[in-house]
């Protein structure tokens, strides 16, 4: 597994560097999924860099599209373009949006407004379905985001056409945008909320690569059932400072930070 | 129209095995033929239109051409953002067909009155409006959206509007369709979507009226660049819409002439910029709205 912890450390450290040279906000979100894009990016998808839009790929959709930096570093370092490019991120004229945009290659579909991206990936596992296609569609959505209503719409969708070629992983960290998910709005008991929607449910560490992958790489989990995966997370996972601190989800790191947590990655 | 619609749509889905037809649990008694003939490519989504319109989009942007369904507010204001950001910015094939535009379903109150929708789909840079104004607009429309895939609207009345047309025109974004009137009349009534009928109805009431009808039922943001063009020889040009006039077909028309150097009068008559708080049948509610199908010649 050394591989892929060495890739989800890649995907951290550029994911800093991204954001510190945009000034941009959504660090902590992207920390947060590390390790899931590491996996999915790594081992789980079944994805070529050389043939980004194959038929037989399958799709992966960030519906929380503010943490992207963590996808476009995944996609740079398994070749869907140059890494040089992701300097360009946020900057004036850049087609690299600080939310996810489906201009950068190997990116299915651009979010950014939540409760996008399960309806739309709940549409490519039926058009997968009625063409017989055995490819699958993985949807990866924050906590926060479930209080969107049209994701309970595709969930219920999804549950009766029994698209189970289609994996929601959901990015739990407990922390919105202003504070817990608990103090907020509150999702427990998720794993029964899903299980009562028609969904097989699965729980995991959401920064153990080998858990991970064991539930992504193949499903699905039940037949005829989507699949839906709780994923624990921290938000800021990797840097002491920013681990499960609200203000990463907004503030941009300063040089000394950048410098603190490259360090501790490096150490890591 | 809603009957030429599904009656069109069976017809180019038995040679296009990429359309699909997806209905927000409504269409009783008219969407039948597609289902019982294309099981495959038909889905009743409910009554959830953010999904319902967010998976039309992921399956569009599979190869399919989806038609997503409903009553005219439903398909449009509900599901916005899924328009905006699934459909139009990603240039998916989706066509949203709205039945009932305007005051189509006058007695079902405000909820199900469609006086704004031009205004959200013709600020959506890649969306090409349909508002045919007979039954074969509807099907020249229909075909001209297939043959040229890409996000779109369809506004259909409910039934039983006249046929104009001898047979089905040829359709083009921003072309004028002419319908009645002399060659080289100062005055143009140019109508879009189920409007006409009130255009024809006052070229028929008002002997020497001087003018000529014609009917836009494809337009969008794309197609303002031709309406110079089209408008050079009139000195004056009145809009029928059954619409607000705020964010409606005589604004975009206005906006789209704005910069010509000899640009005509444009005079829109479209409903009044109120919240109708009364019901009635169309008739009613479009006199009231000050879109006067017995007298028009009061407002020009």
């Amino acid at each position: 597994m050394n591989d892929m912890r060495e890739f989800a450390n890649t995907i951290r450290k550029s994911s800093l560097l991204m954001t510190h040279r945009a000034q941009a906000s959504h660090i902590g979100s992207a920390l947060s999924i590390a390790d899931i894009i590491a996996v999915l990016y790594g081992r789980a998808l079944k994805i070529d860099p050389m043939q980004p839009y194959m038929q037989s790929r399958d799709r992966f959709i960030l519906s929380k599209g503010h943490a992207c930096v963590a996808v476009y570093a995944a996609l740079a370092a398994r070749g869907f373009f140059d890494a040089n490019r992701l300097e360009d991120f946020a900057q004036d004229h850049s087609d690299m949006m600080a939310h996810i945009s489906h201009k950068v290659a190997g990116v299915e579909f651009s979010t950014g407004s939540l409760g996008h991206g399960l309806p739309f990936g709940t549409g490519k596992a039926l058009a997968a379905k009625k063409r017989l296609e055995n490819w699958r569609v993985l949807v990866l959505l924050s906590d926060g985001e479930l209080g969107e209503g049209s994701n309970w719409e595709a969930m219920m969708f999804a549950a009766h056409h029994r698209l189970d070629n289609l994996l929601a992983i959901i990015d739990y960290n407990k922390l919105q945008s202003l504070t817990t998910i608990d103090k907020t709005l509150r999702l427990e008991p998720l794993a029964e909320k899903a299980l009562a929607f028609g969904w097989a449910v699965r729980e995991v560490d959401g920064h153990d690569h080998q858990g991970l992958l064991r539930l992504l790489e193949h499903g699905p989990w039940e037949a005829g059932k989507p699949s839906f995966l709780i994923a624990h997370t921290i938000k800021g996972k990797g840097v002491s400072f920013m681990e499960n601190k609200v203000e990463w989800h907004y503030k941009s790191p300063s040089s000394e930070q950048v410098a603190q947590a490259l360090k501790e990655l490096i150490c890591a | 129209m809603r009957n030429a619609f599904i009656d069109e749509l069976v017809q180019l889905a038995r040679k296009h095995t990429h359309i699909a037809l997806v209905v927000g649990d409504l269409g009783f008694s008219v969407i039948e033929p597609f289902a019982d003939e294309f099981p495959d490519r038909f889905v009743n989504a409910g009554v959830a239109e953010q999904n319902m319109t967010g998976f039309a989009a992921g399956m569009a942007s599979e190869g399919y051409h989806v038609f997503t369904y409903s009553i005219a507010n439903f398909p449009t204001f509900r599901c916005a953002e899924q328009i905006r950001n699934d459909v139009d910015y990603h240039k998916l094939p989706v066509t949203v067909v709205a039945v009932g535009g305007g005051l189509a379903y006058g007695p079902l109150g405000y909820s199900h009155h469609a006086v704004q929708d031009y205004a959200l789909m013709r600020t959506m840079p890649n969306m090409l409006i349909a508002a045919p104004g007979d039954p074969f607009e509807v099907r020249a429309c229909i075909r001209y959206l297939i043959e040229n895939p890409g996000p779109s609207y369809l506004r259909l009345g409910k039934a039983g509007e006249a046929v104009v047309h001898p047979n089905i025109p040829e359709v083009a974004p921003g072309r004028w369709l002419t319908i009645a009137g002399e060659r080289g009349s100062p005055r143009a009534l140019l109508s879009t979507g189920a409007a006409l009928g009130y255009a024809l109805n006052f070229y028929e009431r008002r002997a020497n009226c001087d003018c000529a009808v014609f009917s836009l039922p494809l337009w969008g943001m794309r197609s303002k660049s031709i309406q110079p063009t089209m408008a050079y020889a009139f000195d004056e040009i009145v809009t029928l819409e059954d619409h607000l006039v705020d964010g409606g077909f005589g604004s975009w028309l206005t906006e789209s002439l704005v910069t010509t150097e000899r640009s005509p009068r444009v005079r829109p008559i479209a409903l009044a910029a109120e919240v109708c708080g009364t019901v009635g049948t169309q008739l009613t509610l479009n006199r009231l709205g000050g879109l006067d199908f017995i007298n028009p010649a009061s407002q020009v």
